[in-house]
């Protein structure tokens, strides 16, 4: 996707030749400075020893994976047996970013393939109408969702009003309320890959298949999916992995009992446990779930590239 | 119908669900800016129609909580989009225009790291390096953080631009004895204005939005508006939220309209 925007040709020297190392400068400079050596330091971070109420204290420890994967009693001589309270956040974070990408697929899907059958003209518009709602700001679309399923929300008069329900429906702080929050924030992401995926689809395939007596699902199953494969990939990717890290959507419409990574690494630093060596542990394990799903990726783009 | 048995495109169900799929997008927002409307001290109870809130978030209680932090985004907003897309025209034209140097791949993973690395690690690293190198929290360490993340943001559509931009412009300039520079602020940069305002728009509005990592390196006291809006519906959604996010709502719309429709004149006069 973003591999066009990497020059590579190098027949046709410009008239910067040369200048590349210098031009680039800066953004060695700041992305780092103040991104790339702060993960150096935050992986050495999570291999220290807690100062209370956050900061460390500059001595080897390996507590900070020992409390998220072992447990050794209330006063820690017991022999460790597994932990499972953060491994269960963990857990319950990729099941619940799981669902949230299949639900954007089942909806995604559809709809980034009825706009790439549009006119070449009411496309543009239509993918304008899908991307403007992720350029509105995250928090505020989070706060409508949760404005919208409360106890005494809109859906909620409005199904009672009508009379299909007796009793309104409790949805805020609940799983499924941070499924549907996760489902809303990254929707949009969703549709535009698949999008450019299926807009460059050749439908003589189609025609092939329906002339070889496919039926529509058949052509479907077999031939175009196959095909458009590498964009549902991309968007089920940047649907998932934002969700995995989420913190908004857990954290308004998910309550105190559900939590998910995001809130627990918040609260380390943010919140009452301040445990920073704990953080970055927990922080460190998400960024590597994180990469090797983008290593996955990775793989599977150039897999079909070679093909 | 018939017409449909033969059309390959078709897939019954799919437009339905396109539909569906705008309904959800834009109901919930819809919804509230319904609601700011609302002539009524709760926001479950509708009271007719009025601008009551939208007085409240201006000469309310709160007003100069949020005056400030609105100054406060706006500043941070303007310096780290204008910071980011100058490096970012810079990365552009080092990646697309040099013809390739040592370190070019590395240099592309670089500048897409931000997008890679969860927001929440993200903050956390920024927190912890700040710490370590005792930084003290306030707006300095907000700007730096969001520069950080807005470059991918302001790189994208520059480096798009540039992409589409034939060489032999340039190369005509030279022929003309212009210097590089000179080639590059008279013949480039105006054919790249396009992109630059697209990129500078986008990072704009990504500054203005952030809230996970501005929340975790801004100072005690300094709020930006996110995080002042998260500080008030974490007591419970009050209708002058309502009212501040349909405004906030309008702007990005306006923004990103802006954005698109510099792009599209761009990609006409090409």
């Amino acid at each position: 996707m973003a591999a066009p925007l990497l020059n590579t040709s190098k027949s046709s020297d410009g008239i910067y030749a040369g200048l590349g190392p210098r031009l680039i400068f800066p953004t060695w400079l700041v992305i780092g400075c103040f991104l790339a050596v702060p993960l150096g330091i935050m992986l050495i971070y999570s291999f220290l020893t807690k100062e209370f109420r956050g900061g460390v204290i500059w001595q080897f420890s390996l507590a900070a994976y020992d409390q998220f994967f072992f447990n050794r009693g209330l006063f820690g001589d017991e022999a460790p047996t597994l932990e499972w309270t953060y491994i269960t956040i963990f857990w319950r974070s990729i099941w619940q970013a799981v669902l949230a990408t299949l639900l954007c697929l089942i909806i995604g899907f559809p709809t980034a393939w009825f706009i790439a059958t549009r006119e070449p003209k009411s496309r543009s518009v239509w993918l304008f109408l899908i991307t403007i709602p992720y350029w509105v700001n995250l928090l505020i679309r989070t706060i409508s969702m949760k404005f919208l399923i409360r106890d005494n929300g809109p859906i909620n008069e409005f199904l009672l009003a009508w009379g299909v329900i007796s009793e309104p429906i409790h949805m805020i702080n609940t799983d499924f309320a941070v499924m549907l929050g996760l489902f809303y924030s990254y929707l949009p992401f969703m549709v535009l890959p698949i999008y450019a995926s299926v807009e460059r689809y050749n439908f003589a395939f189609s025609e092939a298949a329906a002339d070889l007596y496919a039926t529509r699902f058949v052509t479907l199953r077999h031939v175009i999916l196959p095909i458009v494969k590498p964009g549902i990939i991309a968007g089920c990717i940047l649907v998932f992995v934002p969700s995995l890290g989420a913190f908004l959507a857990p954290n308004l419409l998910g309550g105190a009992k559900n939590f998910m990574i995001g809130s627990l690494i918040e609260e380390q630093f943010k919140g009452n446990a301040g445990n920073w060596p704990f953080g970055a542990a927990a922080s460190m394990i998400l960024l590597t779930m994180v990469m090797l799903v983008l290593l996955y990726y990775a793989r599977e783009q150039s897999k079909g590239r070679a093909a | 119908m018939s017409a449909r048995k033969f059309d390959l495109r078709y897939f019954p169900g799919f437009s339905p669900l396109t539909w569906l799929c705008l309904f959800l997008l834009y109901a919930p927002l819809i919804i509230v800016m319904v609601y700011s409307f609302n002539d009524s001290t709760s926001i479950t109870t509708w009271g007719g129609l009025s601008l009551r809130w939208y007085k409240e978030v201006f000469f309310g209680l709160e007003a100069e909580k949020f005056k400030a932090a609105t100054m406060n985004s706006l500043m941070i907003a303007v310096v780290a989009s204008i910071t980011s897309t100058t490096i970012a025209v810079m990365a552009a034209t080092a990646m697309v225009r040099t013809g390739g140097f040592r370190g070019q791949s590395l240099s592309f993973a670089l500048i897409n790291l931000p997008l890679m690395v969860p927001e929440i690690v993200t903050a956390v690293a920024t927190l912890i390096f700040f710490s370590t190198i005792g930084f003290t929290p306030g707006y300095l360490t907000i700007v730096i953080a969001h520069i950080v993340f807005c470059i991918p943001f302001a790189y994208l559509p520059i480096a798009a631009r540039m992409q589409g931009i034939d060489k032999t412009y340039e190369q005509a300039a030279q022929d003309l004895y212009a210097t590089r520079f000179e080639a590059f602020r008279l013949v480039l940069l105006p054919l790249m204005t396009p992109g630059i305002i697209s990129g500078l728009l986008l990072a704009f509005i990504i500054s203005l939005d952030d809230f996970i990592i501005t929340n975790f390196v801004k100072g005690a006291g300094i709020e930006t508006l996110p995080t002042a809006i998260y500080g008030s519906v974490r007591r419970g959604i009050q209708p002058n939220i309502m009212a501040i996010s349909t405004l906030l709502l309008l702007v990005s719309v306006v923004f990103v309209s802006l954005s698109y429709m510099v792009g599209r004149s761009g990609e006409k006069s090409k």
